[in-house]
């Protein structure tokens, strides 16, 4: 353990370094963010113009649901999907085997590969408009809604996670995925409404197959307070689920994998 | 394009001058283009199921107006505006900016500069090319539309309808030279793809992807009105669904063609300024 995090540490201090030659991404990253926050609100700004309430959410709590939103989506732009993207990269030129013979797990070593630092900027963006948010309903969580919600938070990142591991086990089959990850993101978009918006058909996958309800939607909910504590454990079970059938598929795809080269 | 290679090719038909010989190449251009589309069909795939954003906003304001109507939007309304947004949206759409990034990157563009004929042309036909295989997932969709609400949505003017086919093929125009534009911007600076963020989040919030224009407040609309991205999208649309007047959509035709020969004029000429100063990366 005490092996991987040192690793992890090295991995980081890497992509930092890396990062750090290029500072003016800083700004327009820190800039760019700003703005699709910003974008991100108008069809929300427009909705709340007509109602008071939309599916049971009023504008400041479905603020809560754009905020959770807005941090994931650092989260996997930043610490996701960078390094996965990579691996289709070395599928396709056969550099993975040099990963494949490292004395670490490879699935580690592919997924801390790169993280674009400045994506944080992100996470920041969605912090600040969580606090406004919740400074403008006046309501102060308690300490357990605080735990309950890092938890959810947890989950969603390791859910996020595991569907991107998932996608990437993909690249084994079919060499040319890098859409696919481009389709996932576009389902993830549908994660910034509450998910009482989707009914029928839909609300079951964005539930159980792509659980967008639990990252976000989950969240917000028990920072309110207002979620049942049998969904907690759910969502909870749910995502180890989801690491537990990621981690196999990898260790599957792994072991039908013969190098592009060879 | 080099003058050289030019030469080379035009040497055989002495004479013929370039619009004809550029003609020449169009059925076997159209063939390579359709060809292309086939074999990268999984891609086109994932493609339309990425463009799922007009299904997701259809979800949200038919919620909405469940309880009562937006503006002139009832369900049907939105149900129509939205999928019709879809099918524009899926024939209009174009991956020039992408490719052009990659190929400057790469490098590669310099295959397609040995060619006697401009590249953006060839991205053009590759764009066109892949038509019968758009308009096979918009029938679909046109069909679910017909079958859902009716055609009562639909515009009743004839004029309308003479108007839209002349404001899609518009919005693919303008699409296709805009986002052309900023893949040449490439040629002087490494960060163009940020541009083209830039601007999908304006022509998301502003073209009527997400929100039909008119529910805007006032004063927004007012600037939309006269910004380009109103003319990517909504405008067929609204063509499409009467929600214009006769009037208004003939100005409105002309504002978007005004919009394309802007366009196709900034692209060329960056593609020209590009160009000189161009030297392949790894060359």
């Amino acid at each position: 353990m005490i092996r991987y995090a040192k690793l992890l540490g090295v991995q980081l201090r890497a992509s930092a370094l890396l990062t750090l030659q290029y500072r003016l991404d800083f700004f327009v990253a820190g800039a760019m963010s700003f703005f699709w926050t910003a974008t991100a609100l108008v069809p929300l700004l427009v909705l709340f113009q007509q109602r008071e309430t939309v599916a049971g959410w009023t504008w400041h709590e479905a603020l809560l649901v754009v905020a959770w939103f807005t941090v994931l989506k650092g989260v996997l732009e930043g610490g996701i999907e960078p390094a996965l993207q990579n691996v289709v990269e070395h599928i396709r030129k056969g550099t993975l085997d040099f990963i494949l013979l490292k004395p670490a797990d490879a699935q580690f070593l592919v997924s801390t590969s790169k993280f674009e630092v400045w994506k944080s900027a992100d996470v920041l963006g969605g912090v600040g408009l969580l606090a406004w948010a919740l400074v403008s309903v006046g309501w102060t969580p308690s300490f357990t809604a605080v735990a309950a919600t890092l938890v959810l938070l947890a989950c969603a990142v390791s859910i996020l996670y595991s569907l991107w591991i998932l996608v990437i086990s993909l690249a084994f089959v079919v060499v040319k995925i890098d859409n696919l990850s481009y389709l996932m993101e576009s389902i993830f978009d549908a994660a910034r409404w509450p998910s009482s918006v989707f009914r029928g058909a839909l609300a079951l996958i964005f539930t159980f197959v792509i659980p967008l309800a639990v990252m976000t939607t989950y969240p917000a909910l028990a920072l309110l307070g207002r979620l049942e504590s049998w969904r907690l454990g759910a969502a909870v079970g749910g995502a180890a689920a989801f690491a537990l059938v990621a981690r196999l598929v990898w260790t599957r795809a792994i072991a039908r994998y013969t190098s592009a080269g060879g | 394009m080099s003058g050289a290679s030019l030469e080379a090719h035009g040497a055989r038909r002495e004479g013929e001058p370039a619009p004809a010989r550029i003609l020449r190449a169009m059925p076997s251009l159209f063939r390579v283009g359709f060809a292309s589309a086939i074999a990268y069909r999984a891609e086109f795939l994932v493609w339309v199921l990425a463009t799922n954003m007009p299904l997701v906003m259809l979800l949200l304001w038919t919620a909405v107006a469940r309880e009562a109507p937006v503006g002139r939007f009832g369900e049907a309304e939105f149900v129509a505006y939205f999928l019709a947004t879809l099918i524009v949206r899926m024939l209009t759409g174009s991956w020039v900016v992408w490719e052009l990034n990659f190929e400057i990157r790469q490098g590669t563009i310099g295959m397609k500069l040995l060619r006697p004929i401009h590249p953006l042309l060839v991205y053009a036909t590759d764009n066109l090319a892949a038509l019968p295989l758009r308009a096979l997932v918009s029938l679909p969709v046109a069909a679910i539309a017909l079958w859902w609400v009716g055609h009562g949505q639909l515009a009743s003017d004839p004029m309308l309808w003479i108007v839209a086919p002349i404001a899609i093929a518009g919005a693919w125009a303008m699409t296709f030279c805009a986002t052309s534009f900023i893949g040449t911007l490439g040629f002087f600076w490494d960060s163009s793809m940020s541009l083209f963020q830039l601007w999908l989040g304006f022509f998301f919030v502003f073209s009527g992807y997400i929100v039909p224009l008119e529910l805007l407040p006032a004063w927004l609309y007012d600037v939309v009105r006269w910004l380009p991205f109103r003319y990517l999208l909504s405008f067929p649309v609204e063509a499409m669904l009467g929600l214009v007047d006769r009037d208004e959509a003939l100005v409105a035709l002309a504002i978007q063609w005004a919009y394309v020969a802007a366009f196709l004029a900034l692209a060329l000429w960056t593609w020209k300024r590009g160009l000189a100063r161009y030297s392949a990366f790894g060359g």
